[in-house]
């Protein structure tokens, strides 16, 4: 009975109002046109991208470092110039933003689904089980997100079989980049359903006996969703660049097939010899899908929130 | 046989003594990727330690900037038997506290080299007993014919035995927990041209100069003051912005940049360090392919297959910008006992690489993980991944483990079992001379006789082994460098390891100053000149 | 007690990881150096003891100070610790007033004026800053600040002055310039964060009952917004400014090593290049020592700001 009536308030705000909000929002517009362009190009790489720049037969170490191709001695077949290997960098992009979207996206739903539901119990439940998994919060903050990783990567290639170390990386880097994001959501989500709890509507219901779970999901978790997708945007940012510097690190995706984040890290190393095309495009490449993201998630965030209508 | 070195040291000193003296005082600042990691001499055998300490330290010999043999804190020298070598110690010099230099300190300073932290017990154990004739001359005995001492006591930096006793620091410093004479660690007391004021382990090192040194040098710097920076990009920024006036190392890509910034500009020369490719050429299978039950590397062809698929002039000029030079030889120009006619690079011929490929029963080619390090060598991941690339055309399939230096050589060195079937490393032989490569890379592995210990992929043949013994001892140089000759023609013919380039020494200068770059890429401050 | 159960769990679950970095004998010996006595060296560093004799005496050793000699540099770590910290904690501190000072002011004014173009052009730059990753933004800094302009310093600290154990770069003008971008650098992302978080919240208070009410009652406007609706924001922006603190301390590794600022974050990278594992263990001990203070403290302020959670802990 309940269930029915959950089913058809989200079918209603679903079919009316996130629509209604959308359809009058450029800005939602825009940046869920160019996210779905960026997460189309990295899904159809294979089939759209110039070249493809993991086939090592097919790249030649002679075609580096060209500049785009509208400068001089730039390449036609090469639109956006080549990086030090002699990968078209239009290419890499593509297939690197395949692979960073990946990393990014799952990690960070990884993250909350741990992280919310720890902090909802943890806020909610409180006494002993709130004071220990706040203190494996602790414990886990104090591991900078790339030691974490490093100590998973290696306790990881410890387990798995040699030759499967290249295949199971990007895996690990999602389950590294996940844990280390979780307890960021269990505070502010604790930290909300703290005071959430003490309110009048969440007592009265308490009283006249709603399961806690149905409390939280109904009462609780809408009221802490707010900050919660204010984090989970930035989190995807915070994800793609962790996995950035873990390359950096050593323990990122393998040179040979690199993520959006490697590339912006190995062209880096070419900021100052006048080869900017190496950075720059993957870089842009990265701001716009970051912010684009971004701004999607504060425009759902206020469509979401019933408080604004 | 004699050698007599008096007469070169006079032409020595009298080449310097035409530099004026310094008067003004004149800093000079400079950065390296890596730090100063301890003031002590025996400490650790690394050469940027051991160069950066010999402003401060000296040995009985010493290397002037072009890697030669010069008398240092022994005026001259003679082999009065094949094991023994009468050493004339130099008089009048004194350490930074004021304290004489006599023979007393060179015995001292052999055994602090012998004790238990050191880590210079391999220079130290060329030496088998000092004699001590006067204050100012000793005979040092060795256990075998040496050809070489005096490259060996470059780097055996004497040591004020007073003050170490005083100082209770009487044996190298070492990490052990029940080590507490470290007073050498932070402070120092040589006898060199610069000593040290101030120093923070990798955060900032000063010195300042000796007054009182024993000899003219051509440095007219009063002061100098490094600083480590491990990025690339800050050292760069820090060059250009002029507050520095040196660092290196610098990309190789960014020589472009300093030639076009104004005040700064690259300077490059060959580097001693011979970068290569080894193959598991040992096991019965290979640790990490996909062909089971043999090894494809014990297979000649397969090895010259991966030669001739390699096109090292692609990798110097776009990898290397230009800067690198393709060798087929495990050893550099700069280093005693090179071959010219043998330092032709296989040729790069794709073609035949898959018919030789295909003749070894590999039409397909074959997977393989090559092992590398990601910051040790110039560009070397860089390197790796082209090599990848180009054996990819071939149809060998290789998937690139590329780690940093302590993961890389945790796995691949003795220490990890030699865990790897293909990698990629870099080596200078310490001493300049052939036989560090013959015993350490080229010599079948052998930890009884300690030879081959870095020969990670096993490469093996007893005629070799044999010969580098008698290499060892031959103090004939036409005789010895006749076998060392043999020694890289077999090594050359059986494709044993596939040598790629010698890397570029690429330092950034500022135009303030004039200095002199050592092919061990070692900064002597003693030719460190500031321009008016 | 829970704290000290918090820094000996963090000690362990440390000390495993170790064996994974790599083999630190090979940072600590020459390529020369043979392999007996790499074995020997072994054997008195203590390394082939098991596992739980290694973290035992680690253990009993930690909880005097004494957290051993770095393999790399000889000397104890809590002395070289000790060296470093005050610049981290310079630099995060500089950050940290840089974020607040910054990134509240635009929070509220994003949330009050959410509408108008400047916010919206706020919000929007604020996101391409935290698009980069920090390393990139630090050397476009450098590039641009240091090397094009030439205004400012492009690495270290500038000159310190030792105040008792304490050295400062606060004192000096080349250690205020030399803050300037690696502040900046490491400030980015909190700012940002904290920005949008007091947006977030500010909205989500504006909106309640009793804001409306205090306005319906005619009270100024700036009073409502600054004295009832940004202190009602406070609850989660303390949680999150608190814990930012500590990941400034922790992130503050990567600006480090950019501008070679010689402080904790720096030797702890270099420690992991070099496998010094007890800089490492003492690192990231401490590190955890300063992330349960800064919880301990959070949850007090909690309870300092919201009188209603008081209710529960009668």
């Amino acid at each position: 009975m309940e269930n029915t009536v959950e089913k058809s308030r989200m079918a209603r705000i679903l079919d009316s109002d996130i629509w209604h909000s959308f359809a009058r929002s450029p800005v939602a517009i825009i940046s869920s046109i160019v996210t779905l362009v960026i997460i189309f190009g990295a899904l159809f790489a294979p089939f759209i991208a110039p070249n493809d720049p993991f086939d090592l037969v097919a790249i030649d170490l002679m075609d580096a470092s060209l500049p785009p191709a509208w400068l001089e001695e730039g390449d036609s077949r090469f639109f956006l110039g080549t990086d030090d290997q002699g990968r078209g960098i239009l290419s890499t992009i593509m297939y690197g933003a395949r692979i960073s979207l990946f990393v990014g996206f799952a990690s960070v739903i990884f993250s909350m689904i741990v992280g919310i539901s720890l902090g909802l119990i943890s806020g909610y439940v409180g006494g002993r089980t709130d004071a220990i998994i706040m203190r494996i919060a602790d414990i886990q903050l104090s591991f900078p997100a790339i030691l974490i990783a490093l100590l998973l990567d290696g306790v990881a290639r410890g387990l798995v079989p040699k030759e499967m170390h290249n295949d199971v990386t990007i895996y690990v880097l999602v389950f590294a980049i996940g844990i280390s994001g979780w307890v960021q959501y269990a505070r502010t989500v604790r930290g909300s359903t703290l005071v959430e709890k003490n309110k009048e509507y969440v007592q009265a219901a308490r009283i006249i006996g709603i399961r806690p779970g149905t409390i939280l999901r109904r009462h609780i978790l809408p009221n802490v969703m707010g900050p919660v997708m204010v984090i989970a945007t930035i989190h995807l940012a915070i994800a793609i660049i962790t996995e950035a510097t873990l390359s950096f690190l050593g323990v990122g995706v393998p040179p040979t097939t690199p993520s959006l984040g490697t590339l912006i890290r190995i062209g880096n190393e070419y900021l100052f010899s006048g080869e900017w095309w190496i950075t720059i495009f993957p870089g842009a490449a990265l701001v716009i899908l970051v912010l684009a993201v971004n701004l999607l998630g504060d425009w759902l965030r206020d469509a979401l929130n019933p408080k604004l209508r | 046989m004699k050698l007599r070195h008096g007469l070169m040291a006079a032409a020595a000193a009298a080449a310097i003594a035409v530099a004026a003296p310094a008067v003004k005082a004149e800093t000079f600042k400079y950065a390296f990727q890596g730090n100063l990691s301890s003031l002590d001499p025996h400490s650790l055998n690394e050469t940027f330690l051991l160069v950066s300490l010999g402003n401060i330290y000296e040995g009985l010999s010493i290397y002037d900037d072009n890697l030669g043999i010069q008398p240092g804190l022994a005026e001259s020298w003679e082999t009065i038997e094949p094991t023994k070598w009468k050493f004339n110690l130099r008089k009048g010099v004194k350490f930074h506290n004021g304290n004489d230099f006599t023979a007393a300190d060179v015995v001292f300073s052999w055994q602090r080299a012998l004790s238990e932290g050191s880590d210079q017990k391999v220079r130290a154990s060329k030496i088998k007993a000092i004699e001590v004739i006067d204050d100012h001359t000793i005979i040092i005995e060795t256990p075998a014919p040496n050809p070489i001492l005096t490259s060996d006591l470059v780097f055996i930096y004497m040591m004020d035995k007073e003050w170490s006793e005083k100082n209770n620091t009487t044996s190298a410093t070492s990490a052990s927990a029940d080590n507490t004479g470290n007073y050498a660690n932070l402070h120092s007391n040589g006898t060199g041209p610069f000593k040290v004021i101030d120093h923070k382990a990798d955060v900032k090192t000063t010195f300042d100069r000796n007054t009182a040194y024993w000899s003219k040098i051509k440095s007219n710097v009063t002061k100098v003051e490094f600083t480590p920076i491990k990025e690339a990009a800050t050292r760069v920024a820090a060059l250009i912005s002029g507050e520095l006036d040196l660092v290196y190392p610098i990309p190789v890509q960014d020589w472009k940049r300093l030639d076009a910034a104004e005040g700064v500009k690259a300077l490059a020369g060959p580097e001693a360090r011979t970068i290569f490719l080894g193959m598991d050429q040992s096991r019965d299978e290979l640790l990490y392919s996909n062909i089971k039950g043999k090894n494809p590397f014990k297979d000649i062809r397969v090895r010259q297959a991966f030669a001739h698929a390699l096109n090292l002039e692609a990798i110097k000029k776009k990898v290397m910008r230009g800067a690198a030079t393709p060798t087929g030889l495990m050893v550099a120009p700069q280093i005693n006992g090179f071959v010219e006619e043998l330092n032709t690079p296989y040729a790069y011929d794709p073609a035949k690489s898959r018919a030789l490929l295909t003749e070894a029963g590999y039409p397909d080619g074959f997977e393989v993980t090559m092992d590398c390090p990601n910051n040790r060598y110039v560009n070397d991941e860089k390197i790796c991944q082209a090599a990848v690339s180009m054996l990819a055309k071939v149809g060998v399939k290789v998937d690139l483990l590329a780690q940093p230096k302590s993961k890389y050589f945790g796995k691949v060195l003795s220490s990890g079992g030699f865990d790897t079937s293909f990698y990629l490393l870099g080596w200078t032989p310490g001493t300049m001379d052939s036989e560090n490569v013959l015993s350490s890379l080229l010599s079948c592995q052998n930890k009884e006789t300690k030879t081959g210990l870095f020969n990670l992929g096993n490469y093996c043949n007893p005629r070799v082994d044999e010969l580098t013994k008698k290499v060892g001892s031959e103090t004939d140089q036409a005789k010895r460098n006749a076998m060392i000759k043999e020694i890289f023609q077999i090594v050359k013919d059986e494709y044993g390891y596939l040598p790629l380039h010698q890397q570029p020494l690429s330092w950034g200068v500022s135009d303030r100053v004039t200095v002199s770059q050592r092919a061990d890429n070692g900064l002597d401050f003693r030719y460190v000149v500031v321009n008016k | 007690m829970q704290s000290v159960i918090v820094m000996f769990t963090v000690g362990l679950i440390a000390f495993s990881m170790f064996r994974f970095v790599g083999d630190p004998i090979n940072n600590m010996v020459g390529q020369d150096t043979s392999e007996q006595e790499r074995i020997e060296l072994r054997e008195r560093l203590g390394l082939n003891d098991p596992f739980l004799v290694q973290f035992g005496r680690f253990s009993l050793n930690a909880v005097q100070g004494d957290f051993g000699l770095s393999y790399k540099y000889r000397v104890p770590v809590s002395e070289m610790i000790a060296e470093r910290m005050p610049a981290t904690l310079e630099l995060a501190f500089v950050a940290a007033i840089l974020s607040l000072a910054i990134g509240i002011p635009l929070g509220v004014y994003t949330a009050l004026k959410r509408h108008s173009f400047l916010s919206k052009l706020i919000m929007t730059t604020s996101l391409i800053g935290v698009s980069l990753p920090t390393f990139l933004t630090g050397i476009m800094l450098i590039l641009f600040f240091g090397v094009v302009l030439r205004w400012l310093p492009t690495f270290g600290r500038g000159d310190v002055i030792e105040l008792g154990s304490w050295s400062t770069g606060f004192l000096t003008a080349s250690g205020l310039k030399s803050l300037i971008l690696p502040s900046i650098t490491l400030a980015l992302f909190q700012l940002t964060l904290i920005m949008r978080l007091v947006r977030a919240e500010m909205l989500e208070v504006l909106r309640t009952d009793f804001v409306k009410f205090a306005k319906a009652r005619g009270l100024p406007n700036r009073l409502v917004n600054f004295k009832h609706a940004l202190k009602n924001t406070l609850v989660p922006v303390i949680t999150i400014t608190g814990l930012q603190l500590g990941s400034l301390i922790a992130f503050a590794i990567i600006t480090e090593s950019v501008f070679q600022w010689p402080g904790m974050g720096l030797l702890f990278i270099q420690a992991i290049a070099d496998v010094d594992i007890p800089i490492m263990a003492a690192y990231l001990v401490l590190i955890a020592f300063f992330f349960v203070m800064i919880n301990m403290i959070v949850d007090i302020l909690y309870y300092a700001v919201d009188p209603r959670l008081r209710a529960d802990n009668e």
